[in-house]
Formats: structure tokens, sequence, C-alpha cells
């Protein structure tokens, strides 16, 4: 949700800026060289909470990818030890009610949780910055159309939107991906549309036009290229929050299916027995909190070193 | 300042009518019939003779072309008619009445403790940079903003409520009925909701503090001789606040979405846990009626935001 909040909170903040006439991308700099990368090294890893995020992260990606090899029992089966047992040297966090090895459940919901938020926010950003630059380059009508539907999408809470469409559409998570998905297209609608009216009024877009570039050639190769820093923070700010509600969902019960392993689900399974084993709760929450907080660091780093001008933007 | 007013008027207007279009056909996409739900938990739907069918359909206006449809409905909305719930055999607007103070009760509260303590905490951590209490703020926020609210929920009710026995797990009376039983039941959810604006609110406080506090007209202020503490309210919080109120203004909309996991782990009867259930129970009556007094809601927020706005900032009233 921060995500949502950042991300208008963005799109306000660049449009009192380009009412200003105050340029927020595109300098008329040199390509970047060698030492813009330098530079960029240097302010990211300046920071400790950010080496953290990216520590965290990192690890997520290797247990994502090696849970086969990482998870100690088959996280489906039950059965495989006894019901509710207290974590010990067999089972480091205990088993569920069905006697299903909690770790190996983590280790297995990690790819739930990157998967759900790395496709959504692949999709989310393709047809919402498609959707701003063509608002941003088109006639009056077809920008307030698409402004003002984007407008009233955003009037709906996100949770409850994506609830709403997740009920539309029935189970699973692939529906889960597409109901976030339509959910958070207008903040990236909102930021590009920002981005392409103040990126335009730059001198190397008019000098593009002297030299005849159609507006399909300017948008592709100098509008989107010069948007990218802020769309990058954006999107990894997101990839965060984006887990953060798929894992909402899956506590109310909407998305996975069983026996298919989700955070957001396997909090709400240790719901009922928290007195008896905390563990079953604690754990997952854990994770996702850490993951959310990695992203938002990482992002944090990013917009520091991608262009500190966002600061307070974004 | 008028003509801004106006505009902003049309736009919501507009934005409204889009509002009602989504709400409308999204939930004519809902899988079933709605006559088909309806009759199944009324009757036997085996012993309906077809002609009954027909006549119930013609009842419920579904017969008539989709546009016809949408068009009695806004009416009917308008003249406070939301239809019948399926499930609860009761007026929706009813329904909603009930619910809705529990919900705008907890709301509210959690809203406006956001707003108070997180202007606060990012005012202090701003004029004490690099202090402890600073350093105590700082990462908090970073702590609220990420926290699973259900998770911390469900922290609460293990610490407060199973351990310690301080606070009730679950449930909401209102407040009119038995006050210190109400409060005592509210602490934990609204904190739940609470906590993310307030640490939303703090950031922002602090980073547009940290901003204005070296302007120009701030060393203008100081060297006129104004004390310290006149300087930080009166010319430098009034202008870090306009960010801030955004954020508030945002937070109606988290909250409500907030609102649907949080009663449903306190077991809090508002109208989040309505909106679950009835998208659980395929009640389309009573989740078409919820989304769209939410969406109303959230619209006006922004409104009032957008005017205020524009008032506290000349520049957006001409942008």
């Amino acid at each position: 949700m921060a995500g949502l909040i950042l991300g208008y909170g963005m799109v306000r903040g660049v449009e009192t800026m380009s009412a200003k006439q105050t340029i927020v991308t595109g300098t008329s700099e040199a390509p970047p060289s060698v030492s813009e990368w330098r530079r960029f090294q240097r302010v990211f890893f300046s920071r400790g909470v950010v080496v953290f995020g990216l520590v965290v992260l990192l690890i997520l990606a290797f247990t994502a990818i090696f849970a086969a090899w990482l998870a100690p029992y088959d996280p489906y089966r039950p059965g495989v030890a006894d019901s509710l047992l207290q974590p010990s040297n067999a089972n480091p966090l205990g088993t569920d009610l069905l006697g299903r090895d909690v770790l190996s459940r983590l280790i297995y919901g990690s790819r739930t949780a990157l998967m759900v938020g790395f496709i959504t926010v692949g999709i989310a950003s393709i047809i919402g910055v498609m959707l701003g630059l063509l608002a941003g380059y088109s006639s009056r009508i077809v920008n307030m159309i698409i402004m003002r539907c984007m407008d009233a999408i955003m009037c709906f809470p996100m949770l409850l939107l994506a609830l709403l469409i997740a009920a539309v559409l029935g189970g699973g998570i692939h529906n889960v991906i597409i109901a976030l998905s339509v959910a958070i297209i207008p903040i990236y609608a909102r930021v590009m549309h920002g981005l392409t009216l103040s990126i335009r009024e730059n001198d190397y877009i008019l000098a593009q036009r002297a030299m005849g570039a159609g507006n399909l050639r300017t948008m592709i190769r100098h509008v989107l290229p010069n948007a990218m820093p802020p769309l990058i923070v954006l999107m990894t700010m997101q990839l965060g929050n984006l887990i953060l509600a798929e894992a909402i969902l899956s506590f109310i019960g909407i998305g996975i299916e069983p026996p298919g392993a989700a955070w957001g689900a396997m909090v709400n399974d240790g719901y009922r027995f928290l007195l008896r084993s905390p563990v079953l709760s604690f754990a997952p929450g854990l994770a996702i909190m850490l993951v959310v907080f990695a992203f938002n660091m990482v992002g944090d780093g990013l917009r520091d070193a991608l262009d500190p001008r966002l600061r307070g933007l974004i | 300042m008028i003509t801004y007013i106006i505009r902003r008027l049309l736009h919501a207007l507009l934005v409204l009518f889009m509002v009602t279009l989504i709400v409308f056909f999204v939930m004519r996409l809902l899988p079933g019939d709605p006559l088909i739900i309806y009759v199944a938990q009324t009757a036997e739907l085996e012993a309906m003779p077809p002609e009954m069918l027909d006549e119930l359909r013609k009842e419920f206006g579904l017969d008539k072309p989709i546009m016809v449809q949408y068009v009695n409905w806004v009416l009917g909305i308008l003249r406070g008619d939301f239809g019948t719930s399926i499930f609860y055999r009761e007026k929706v607007g009813k329904l909603l009445l009930e619910r809705f103070p529990v919900t705008i009760h907890l709301g509210l509260l959690a809203l406006i403790l956001g707003a108070i303590f997180g202007i606060l905490a990012g005012l202090l951590a701003a004029i004490r940079r690099g202090k402890w209490m600073d350093k105590v703020v700082t990462p908090l926020t970073y702590v609220g903003l990420t926290i699973p609210a259900f998770w911390l929920g469900i922290l609460l009710i293990y610490a407060f409520g199973l351990k310690l026995h301080w606070l009730p797990i679950s449930g909401y009376t209102s407040p009119l009925d038995d006050f210190w039983l109400s409060t005592r039941q509210i602490v934990m959810p609204v904190l739940c909701l609470a906590v993310f604006g307030l640490a939303a609110n703090a950031r922002q406080m602090r980073s547009s503090m940290l901003e204005i506090i070296q302007q120009d007209y701030i060393r203008t202020a100081r060297s006129k001789g104004l004390r310290e503490w006149t300087v930080i309210i009166r010319h430098a919080m009034k202008n870090s606040l306009i960010p801030v109120i955004t954020l508030i203004g945002m937070g109606v909309g988290i909250i409500f979405g907030g609102s649907i996991v949080i009663e449903t782990v306190f077991a809090i009867p508002g109208v989040g846990r309505l909106f679950v259930s009835s998208i659980f129970g395929q009640d389309y009556v009573v989740v078409q009626a919820i989304t769209l007094v939410i969406a109303v809601i959230v619209l006006f927020a922004n409104l009032i935001v957008d005017i205020s706005y524009g008032w506290f900032d000349p520049r957006i009233r001409y942008g």
C-alpha cells in the first residue's frame, strides 16, 4: 500500500514541479560514463539498511530458485510428522495441523510471493506506462477519457478492488495476479502521464521534432528512456507492496488453492492455534515483513542513486 | 478560488459517473445468474416452474436491456434504495446503516490518531534531527510502513489478549451502550488501522519539514528575532503540512481497505467483514452497494483534499 501513497504523492509532486517549470528528469548531460556507474555504486551502497535489504532480497531469490533443494521435506505432503509439533531439530519451525513441515512451506511460499510480485508489476507497468504515454501524447478528449478512468479506478481502495475482481474471476493464483494488476495500473498511468508532460517540455524533445521525428518515435526513443529512473524506483517499491497485498488476499482466503503454500494463508492457518503453537503465525508474518522492508529499502537506495532529485517525491 | 472549486466538482462528477459504470458492470460479470442464486436460497429450484422464474426475472427488472437496468439501478440509489440482500433478507440500505457506523467509528479514530501522532512524531524528528528522538522515530516509521496490519493484529492478540489478558481479543460494543468495554475492545483494531497512516504521515512530515527549514524565509523569520517555537509552528509547520494533508486524505481509502482484513481478524461486525462474507456468499447486491458507497466516500475525501490543496497553495489553483 505504501506504493499507492508514494506513487500518488509523486504524481502530485511532478504536477506541482511542472507547474513551476522545473524539469524533473532528463538533463542535458553527456551519456552515462564509467564514473556515472561508480557514482551509482557509491551512493547505493553507502547506507547500511539498503545493503541489508539487498542481502535479504538475494537470499529470498536464492531460496525461491533452489526451494526444491533447500526444503527439508515435501511442503505439500501431509503427515511427514505429527500434527502441530513444537519446533525441534527435525522440524526447525514445527509442523502445522496436517503435519506438514512449516519451514518447507515457508521456503516454497517465497516462490508464490515473488511470482505474484514480479508478474503483477510486469503486467501493470507495461499497460500503465503505455496508457500514460498515450494520454500525454493524444488529444484532449482521449487524454480526458484515459485519465478520468484511472481516477475512477483509484477511488476503489486497492484491496477492495482486488477482492472484487478475484471474486469475479474465481480463485487461483493467476486470477490474483490479474486482480492486483488492474488495481495498480492507474498508479503507473498517472506517474507516466505526469512524467510525459514534464519531459515533453525539454529542449531535446523540441530538437527531435525539428529534425522531423514523429510522435511515436519520440515517445519510444526519448520520453520512455528518460522516464525510466523514477519508474524503476516505483516498481521496486511496489514489489514489496504487492507481496503484502497478495499476503492479505491469501490471509482472507482468496488466491492460492490448497495445498499450495502462501505466507498469508499460513498466518491464517496458524491463527487458530495461536496459544498452542504461536510460531505457525509468527514465522510467515515475519517473512512478509522482512521482504516488504527489503524491497522498500532497495527502492529507497535506487532512488537516491539514480536520481536524488526524486527524494520526497517517491 | 470559486472557478477552481467548480472545476474540481465537475471533475468529481465525471469520475463519479465512471465509478457507477465500473461498479455496475463488474458486478454483472460475477459468476452465476443472480436470479438463480436468489431462488436457490429462498426456495426449491427444481420445484419452480420456468414461468415463475420469468415472472421473478420481470419483478427484479432483469429482463430489460442492460442500459435500462443501469439507469434503474442509479435511480434506485438516488432514492436510497440499494436493493434487498439475498442472504440477510433485509434491505441493503438498512444493513449498511447498521454496519457503516462501526467501521467509521474505528476508521475515523484511526485516521485522527494517525494524523495527530504522525505529524507530531515527524515534527519532533525533524527539529531534533540526528538526536535520539530522530533515531527512535525514523526506524519506527519504517517498521510501521512495512508491518502487515493483520499480522500486527495477531501479535497484539497474542501478547495483550491471550498472554497478559489485558484486552478482549474480539468483538465490538457500541460506545453508547458500554463506553469502557467499547474502548477496551477497539484499542487493538484502531492501533492496527492507524499504524500505516501514522508512519506515512511521520515520514512525510519529517522530510518536508527538513526541506522547509532550510528555506530563506525561515532564516528571515529567525533573524527578525522571532522565538524558535514561533518560527517552527507559525512558519515552518504550516507549509510542511501541505503534502501531509494529501496523505491524510488518501488514508481514507487505505483505512477502508484495511478494515476489510482487520475486522476479519478481530471479528468486528463492520462493513469490511460484511464485504468479505458477502463476497464468499455471492450476495452481489450487498457487495455492489458497499463498493459503491466506499468509492464515493473516497472520491469525496479526494475532492476535499484537492480543494484544501488549492486553498493552501495558490499555484495549484491556476495550474
